[in-house]
């Protein structure tokens, strides 16, 4: 049995923020990811990110990835153990792991879940047809392991990853047929959309895929106006032919621990799917146990970040670290890190989750 | 509608454009942001200080036309790739475009290739004047572009040929 004082679940952005700042501030950390490289999604992410300089704006995330993982590398006081799968929370606070198949246990004084999040699917004919793919996985095909997804993509989904991974698919010499979005508005950033634009990809806002179909694998996808409850016009279709369908309708939070330990779960669709209930401090409704990062709400990497310095400062300021709670030393960071989300999430693009936390914790 | 389409319409860029007077005789910065996301390198991407530090980061830029010198330095720093620099008389037929650039092949001076417009529509030939990669610029390279005086405000990408 191992019993740090804080255990983190998860290294892409927010558990890496919080190892560090949990760390920083004197506890002993001990940060799990079930990959062999810190980073989570960061390291399939070749764009420049948003935000201001605290998080790294105008950096590309997988150089992001980069700088947060040496900071936790060279942070004393954390421990990072990769290719470490969390197995599940039981009853007694002991935490399961499966490392190079040993199992280890962990009993932490407060345990910090950023986990992060899954793709969403989506159901039509011809979904299960090789060749229709998660954008997360066209990412990693390319980004990670240098491979071509295919010769001609159609994109569902016009949010910022469905954006963004049409975006590194041209960069990758991919010809993206259309990106198709059932929303009558482009989801993601405008100014990601008129890049793609630019290139001449059109974007079929109020559209859907009726079908995908071919023999073996995908040949080609059908797509069609939808009015405005979202039903499909007659006469519309659009037959577009592609061997690669990449699916990027959203992403739901990866919960599976929170509910395991018994964490009020409330159902936020502006979050993504179940969320737990948390303080103002990413502390869930059980003592000891925080989130940050996607699980907490489906957002931008760069809150993700911020979350993790709020959730580690708060979590080691409970353990008497940086003065304790309302200390001289944690309770700046804390209001500075609260600061942040604040900025973040105030302008039209932070409405929904700005609604979506007000319904979670009221 | 550029929330429709990720075309900006002429209005949108009418709005974003820097005054007349200016234009008729510089080299600018043309900053096509049209919508209040958190993000905020820009304002600390200007050495000349023409890009006004922000109040709230989801603002978009605030820009001095008159301390901007066209330098293009803040065109790599933008997230977004949404910041072109702009001169309509750099010859006689001929105006000035920059334009961020990650694709392959990077194209080399003096190359001709098809310049594009917002959509991605060919509108004509376009010069490469000068490629720029410094290391500042993070491997977002810069394309200076000599174009038809008529699409300064047009031309907005390039395609390579084979």
């Amino acid at each position: 049995m191992r019993t740090p004082e804080i255990l983190v679940v998860g290294a892409g952005p927010a558990g890496l923020s919080a190892a560090d700042a949990a760390g920083s501030l004197g506890a002993e950390v001990v940060l799990v990811d079930r990959s062999e490289a810190a980073g989570g999604q960061l390291v399939k992410q070749t764009h420049m990110f948003f935000g201001s300089k605290n998080q790294f704006a105008a950096t590309r995330g997988i150089d992001i990835a980069t700088k947060l993982t040496a900071q936790v590398v060279e942070n004393s006081r954390v421990e990072m153990l990769l290719g470490t799968t969390v197995l599940g929370y039981y009853p007694d606070g002991v935490i399961l792991a499966e490392r190079d198949g040993r199992l280890l246990k962990f009993e932490p004084q407060r345990l910090i879940v950023a986990t992060g999040a899954a793709e969403k699917s989506l159901p039509f004919p011809g979904n299960d047809l090789p060749g229709v793919y998660g954008a997360g996985a066209v990412q990693t095909l390319m980004n990670v392991h240098g491979v071509q997804p295919g010769d001609r993509v159609v994109m569902l989904g016009a949010g910022n990853i469905g954006l963004i991974v049409s975006y590194q698919l041209l960069q990758a010499g991919v010809p993206v047929a259309a990106i198709v979005e059932a929303a009558p508005t482009i989801g993601g950033y405008l100014v990601h959309a008129s890049k793609i634009r630019r290139a001449g990809v059109p974007i079929y806002t109020s559209h859907t895929v009726k079908k995908a179909y071919g023999a073996e694998a995908l040949e080609g996808v059908v797509i069609e106006a939808v009015d405005e409850h979202c039903q499909p016009v007659p006469g519309t279709e659009k037959d577009l032919a592609a061997d690669v369908l990449c699916v990027a309708v959203g992403l739901t939070p990866l919960t599976e621990l929170l509910f395991q330990a018994g964490c009020d779960m409330r159902y936020i669709s502006q979050l993504g799917g179940h969320v737990a209930w948390r303080n103002d401090d990413l502390e869930t409704s059980v003592p000891g146990i925080y989130v940050a990062g996607d699980v907490s709400g489906v957002e931008e990497a760069s809150s993700a970040m911020v979350e993790g310095n709020l959730a580690g400062v708060c979590a080691a300021a409970s353990l008497g670290y940086g003065g304790g709670r309302n200390g001289n030393e944690s309770e700046p960071l804390r209001l500075a890190y609260l600061e942040q989300l604040r900025e973040l999430r105030c302008g039209p693009m932070g409405a929904k989750t700005r609604d979506g936390i007000c319904s979670l914790t009221s | 509608m550029l929330s429709h389409t990720g075309i900006p319409t002429a209005e949108d860029i009418e709005a974003v454009l820097p005054p007349e007077e200016l234009r008729a005789s510089r080299r600018l910065a043309v900053f096509e942001c049209f919508q209040d996301i958190p993000c905020d390198p820009c304002a600390a991407a200007c050495p000349y200080g023409a890009i006004a530090s922000f109040d709230d980061i989801n603002d978009r830029p605030r820009v001095e036309a008159e301390k901007c010198i066209g330098c293009a330095k803040c065109v790599s720093q933008c997230p977004g790739l949404a910041i072109f620099v702009v001169e309509e008389h750099y010859s006689a037929q001929e105006a000035l475009v920059v334009i961020p650039y990650e694709y392959l092949p990077v194209p080399k001076r003096n190359d001709i290739v098809a310049g594009l417009d917002r959509e991605g529509v060919e509108v004509c030939r376009a010069r490469v004047v000068k490629v720029k990669n410094a290391v500042a610029q993070d491997r977002t390279r810069l394309l200076w572009l000599a174009v038809p005086s008529a699409l300064a405000h047009v031309v907005r990408n390039i395609r390579v040929e084979a």
